[in-house]
């Protein structure tokens, strides 16, 4: 069984962001960047389902600038044997960015599809559902574990009552969420052997795909401060204040 | 146009979030319509029928959506929601879940989890963690939107006269199925519904020690949550977990106990009205955003608390 994995060049998550003073977006101006955290556990999943001999081939995907070959390598380095960029200084939105995945995965005809369940940058949450509706693929989203059987695949889901269980068909897709592992670091050998592992290049173009935005970027802004209050001395001072000034209890 | 809210519920009760997002769908003006999809649901329609601002309720009453499938809601969605100009739904796990699939079928874009209507097109949502608020702008013909519902204030329950219409349109996929759910049993309030809610984080310790936390929620008619940091330690569940990657609330008082304040945690709460927090560590982030610090050793206070209350 093929396994793609869709993965994004994002902010290093300890990073903490800050607004540009033209509040045009915020700024990424020499700010570290990463592999984003729901990507990191989509490429460890992938990379167990091979360990487990229910893989053959990973094969790890990325859109965007010649830069997001970073992350490629990174998920390289974590086990993933092969990658593929497709090269565009646009920033797709989600819809977008799932029709070029659509052209990836009719060339390469994966049986599962594992995607982060959301970026950490745009909070979209959209991809992977967007994927499955053009490819008419099932969906386990908000995975936290996802067990391959024969021709299916049992996805356990977050949900907000707890956890449910879908089986689906293969050809499916999969979307992360925090519990499903802990991704392992890449050694200094893994790291060395990426380098060497194939990785190709193409563009929307090829695959067909137009990339304009429908969605506009008006303004970015800081969120509203919230200023520290008051400390209270003891539990009867809180109980008062609460009673009484804030008038919540 | 009309714009379309796909209501959530659990078949049997319509669930809070709807009437917050029919109060995006009032600001952004319109006559409204609400999809009922389930099984065996005539009484949420029925329900949701009185809700302010309501013309007409579509009442999709079928097997194939009793588990609200992402694979058959989704394409029920896209078809009804051809002749309309909005399609909102709440941003919970079930509208993130199958709201995209919608978008792509439609071929537009998707809008997720905005907090602020600011025009008919134009929508104020979080992104980075809630680290920054994006303004945006839409120019498709149809819009698909997620609501985060503690952002809006609910329309009434009551008062409003909407229509009750059966559609038979059936979308039954044979790719995915129901398995099975376990889903948490509570005497308390939902934690996204609750006008209080009292979280414990890695200072708890162990599960064990939740029961504190109860004791107290009792008092207060409180939902109780947790951190990231407690639940990844393994002491409670996730469907406790309150931040950015797990329930956004925003009660009217919020007690953090033993919780250190990390970003994700602070999306999560920071829009409740009162927030308290409790913790033995003075240099603790979460102090900076609390209405009233409590600098103490929680295994003290907690029960001290259960009895003053």
């Amino acid at each position: 069984m093929k396994v793609l994995v869709a993965v994004k060049r994002v902010i290093d998550y300890n990073v903490k962001v800050r607004v540009k003073a033209d509040q045009s977006d915020v700024d990424l101006a020499n700010v570290k960047m990463a592999l984003n955290p729901f990507c990191e556990i989509a490429v460890e999943e992938a990379v167990r389902l091979k360990e487990k001999g229910i893989a053959e081939e990973v094969v790890v995907v990325s859109i965007g600038p010649k830069a997001v070959q970073e992350q490629l390598r990174t998920a390289l380095a974590l086990g993933a044997d092969r990658a593929i960029q497709v090269e565009t200084d646009e920033l797709p939105d989600s819809l977008a960015v799932a029709k070029l995945l659509k052209g990836v995965v009719e060339k390469e005809q994966p049986q599962l599809v594992i995607l982060g369940k959301q970026a950490i940058d745009s909070d979209n949450n959209q991809t992977g559902q967007m994927l499955g509706a053009l490819t008419g693929m099932p969906q386990g989203t908000f995975a936290s574990k996802v067990d391959v059987a024969d021709g299916s695949v049992n996805v356990t889901r977050e949900v907000d009552g707890g956890l449910q269980t879908v089986k689906l068909q293969l050809p499916a897709i999969v979307t992360t969420d925090l519990r499903l592992n802990e991704p392992r670091y890449a050694s200094l050998p893994n790291i060395m052997k990426a380098k060497k592992k194939p990785l190709d290049v193409t563009t929307p173009d090829e695959l067909g795909v137009s990339v304009t935005r429908t969605v506009k970027l008006l303004k970015v802004e800081p969120p509203a401060e919230r200023s520290a209050g008051i400390k209270v001395a003891n539990v009867a001072e809180l109980v008062e204040k609460l009673q009484n000034e804030a008038k919540v209890i | 146009m009309s714009i379309l809210v796909i209501a959530e519920h659990d078949n049997a009760q319509l669930n809070g979030a709807t009437l917050k997002t029919l109060a995006a769908a009032k600001q952004i003006g319109g006559d409204i319509h609400v999809l009922v999809a389930g099984q065996g649901c005539q009484a949420v329609a029925d329900e949701v029928a009185k809700a302010d601002g309501v013309s007409k309720v579509l009442l999709a009453d079928n097997a194939a959506y009793g588990h609200f499938l992402a694979e058959n809601l989704g394409q029920l969605v896209a078809d009804l929601g051809k002749d309309y100009g909005h399609i909102l739904a709440p941003a919970t796990t079930t509208g993130k879940n199958f709201m995209p699939r919608v978008a792509a079928l439609l071929d537009v874009a998707q809008i997720s989890d905005i907090i602020a209507v600011e025009s008919a097109d134009t929508f104020k949502r979080p992104i980075y963690a809630g680290n920054a608020i994006a303004t945006v702008q839409s120019e498709d013909a149809i819009k698909v939107i997620t609501v985060r519902a503690t952002a809006f204030d609910a329309v009434a329950a009551e008062g409003g006269n909407g229509s009750v219409e059966t559609i038979d349109n059936v979308v039954n996929n044979d790719k995915a199925e129901f398995v099975g759910e376990e889903l948490a049993q509570s005497e308390r309030p939902d934690l996204t519904a609750a006008r209080v809610v009292i979280s414990g984080g890695r200072g708890m310790q162990n599960g064990e020690n939740f029961h504190l936390l109860e004791k107290v929620a009792d008092k207060l008619g409180a939902a109780v949550g947790a951190s990231r940091a407690a639940v990844d330690a393994g002491f409670v569940p996730n469907d406790m977990q309150v931040g950015q990657t797990g329930k956004i609330v925003a009660p009217e008082l919020y007690i953090a106990v033993g919780i250190s304040g990390a970003i994700q945690h602070l999306a999560g709460m920071k829009d409740s009205k009162v927030i308290v927090a409790i913790n033995k560590d003075e240099e603790a982030p979460i102090f900076q955003v609390a209405d009233y610090g409590l600098v103490a050793d929680l295994f003290d206070v907690l029960p001290e608390l259960e009895q003053k209350l």
